[in-house]
């Protein structure tokens, strides 16, 4: 397939200034519309010639939709905050700290001051069969090239993969579903707060979508309540270069000790599926119990039943075991020999 | 708006994916329509069934008092395979029309209980039940030909009672059997798409035309099952047919109805070895 690069094609620009205006565009122009956040997903999709929207609602002029501030319970983040202010802001600093290391590693220093939060968490797979065009199941067609026997998966899933084998690339969704966010969306029938895990959406109930936005859905803002604040928090990300690049896999976790018990967890995962993974059996498996190697251990082992490896991404499971097991012990265990 | 849905394949062909999602709305139409019209004709409009003469006191005197029609294999085939046929309708087309729901597994191991059972219907009707008996023959043609001239107010020889099953019964099974081929037939082929327990994966079987293509025929049969079940169901449930509905489940009717309906010479009941029992070798 011939790909056009750099040369976007032509549309009309609409740059509203409040929420309402926003969710009028894209009600008028419904399929026609594509809404841009930062433009670091969107440009792509314009410049290789895939996607040729009539008309694009850019969001970067709407104040309601920038900038953080401390609630009752917690923070509230526009959707539209870059990352570099999540990354330096003092608030998140002391109490969500998990979500400034996510934000950290997305990257580079010039996409994190250009992206925006909202903007990383509801952004598209990068499965390069995707993105070239090719007619696949997430694509609306009925095929995916990089489920075969000569498919290129070395970067896909191994999880709740269900036609379509891409993940979604996301680093700062898995801390937000570990510190219990809330995701605000506004809708035509107005606006419905969602739980951060169930903001995404994976092949197995909407194989086209990443998320739970529709025509005329725009996620507005996300609330982090107090409830995790000053937790201990562990991220790690895996990548083939430390810039610059998405994640291989990534994990969030935050915990709640009492002595060296384990008081409550909440721990996710991505890259490893279509959407973000809260591990779940998990948390129930170690909660209650000591801090240990071997919790760690038996955490890992535990969160990749029924992981099933494709052709070139099997190193994704000891991948998945060893960053769970960390995840689990601390930071102080991050040495650990895998 | 065409019917089919193309995309370019990675080598540039232009080639379909599968129908447009449309034509669901437009199978259930087709069904309710022909409903609502047959309901009406047959309210208003059906003049009342007339046959040639009686049979034989000697015929009459042979028949016990529930006519054998199913066995409880050909009653179980049916039901198990009507089961697999709504969880195949409601898991293709509730998610395309917005309902979203993990599909696919249920979708093909449902596929995959069908083709059994059909496989087991192929060899159990060819073997082991009256394997004509649902096929249109020249009685039938002649019949309603008959009944047609009859309708056009033409002066023609009554009709014949029907055999085992009236033409429209077995023109509907002839209709289903090309609609349910063509799903079975094209949903294996589709099984290499997906992860099950049979094949491994390989979308490279066919070309993307030949994929394309099967995807179309698989939706094409699939909405047409949606008229085809509408037009079962309705027969099913209409008053003068639920003995025959009725028989599908206990698996005999009535003497009286299958005198009223049958030729007795046409759809030959086999003397009892048990006439108390008032079952016997029937499909």
């Amino acid at each position: 397939m011939a790909v056009i690069r750099d040369v976007m094609p032509a549309f009309q620009l609409y740059q509203p200034t409040s929420v309402a205006d926003a969710q009028r565009l894209l009600e008028q122009n419904r399929e026609d519309a594509l809404v841009l956040a930062g433009g670091l997903d969107s440009m792509d999709w314009l410049k290789d010639r895939i996607r040729k929207p009539k008309v694009v609602v850019d969001l970067s002029g709407i104040a309601e939709l920038k900038g953080i501030r401390t609630t009752n319970d917690g923070i509230a983040i526009g959707a539209m905050t870059t990352l570099t202010e999540v990354l330096r802001h003092p608030v998140i600093l002391e109490k969500y700290g998990l979500l400034a290391q996510a934000a950290e590693l997305v990257a580079s220093p010039q996409i994190r001051n250009q992206g925006t939060l909202g903007g990383n968490v509801s952004q598209d797979a990068r499965c390069w069969y995707y993105r070239a065009g090719w007619p696949c199941y997430r694509a609306g067609g009925n095929i995916c090239y990089a489920d075969t026997p000569v498919g290129r998966n070395r970067e896909h899933a191994i999880l709740h993969a269900e036609r379509c084998v891409a993940v979604n690339p996301s680093d700062t969704a898995p801390a937000l579903i570990a510190l219990d966010a809330k995701f605000v969306v506004a809708t035509p029938k107005g606006e419905r707060v969602v739980d951060a895990e169930d903001y995404f959406v994976g092949p197995d109930l909407d194989i086209t979508r990443m998320n739970i936005l529709r025509l005329g859905y725009l996620l507005t803002s996300i609330r982090i309540p107090a409830t995790w604040a000053s937790a201990q928090f562990y991220f790690e990300k895996v990548r083939d270069r430390n810039v610059w690049d998405f994640p291989l896999m990534n994990v969030a976790s935050a915990v709640k000790l009492s002595g060296g018990t384990i008081q409550d967890i909440r721990i996710a995962v991505n890259a490893v599926a279509a959407r973000p993974l809260r591990l779940k059996n998990v948390e129930d498996s170690v909660r209650g119990k000591a801090r240990t190697a071997a919790t760690g251990e038996a955490a890992g082992k535990l969160s990749v039943q029924g992981a099933v490896p494709l052709q070139f991404n099997a190193y994704k499971i000891p991948l998945m075991r060893n960053l769970v097991k960390r995840a689990v012990g601390g930071v102080e265990e991050a040495s650990w020999a895998s | 708006m065409g019917i089919l849905e193309w995309a370019t394949s990675p080598s540039g062909q232009r080639v379909p994916i599968h129908i447009a999602w449309f034509l669901i709305y437009v199978a259930l139409m087709v069904g309710l329509v022909f409903l609502v019209v047959h309901a009406i004709y047959v309210r208003y409009f059906a003049d009342r069934k007339e046959f040639t003469a009686e049979s034989s006191a000697r015929t009459l005197a042979q028949l016990p008092a529930r006519i054998p029609r199913h066995s409880l294999a050909a009653r179980l085939f049916h039901w198990i395979m009507a089961a697999a046929m709504f969880v195949l309708l409601f898991t293709a087309f509730l998610p395309k029309v917005g309902i979203q729901f993990n599909w696919v597994t249920y979708h093909w191991v449902a596929g995959a209980v069908l083709t059994l059972s059909v496989l087991f219907h192929i060899v159990h009707a060819t073997f082991y039940l009256d394997f004509w008996s649902i096929w249109p023959d020249r009685a039938d043609l002649e019949d309603a030909r008959k009944r047609l001239q009859r309708f056009m107010g033409k002066p023609t020889a009554l009709p014949r009672k029907f055999a085992k099953y009236p033409l429209e019964n077995k023109l509907y099974h002839s209709v289903v059997i090309l609609t349910g081929l063509a799903v079975i037939a094209t949903g294996i082929c589709m099984m290499f798409r997906v992860r099950t327990l049979f094949f491994p994966r390989n979308p490279y079987l066919f070309s993307d035309m030949t994929w394309g293509m099967m995807y179309v025929l698989h939706g094409l049969a699939g909405v047409s099952l949606i008229t085809l079940t509408i037009v079962h169901v309705y027969f099913a449930i209409r008053p003068e047919k639920l003995p025959i509905t009725a028989a599908m489940i206990v698996g005999s009717m009535s003497r009286e109805f299958y005198l009223k309906e049958h030729d007795p010479d046409r759809w030959v009941i086999k003397p009892l070895s048990n006439p108390q029992r008032g079952l016997s070798d029937g499909d």
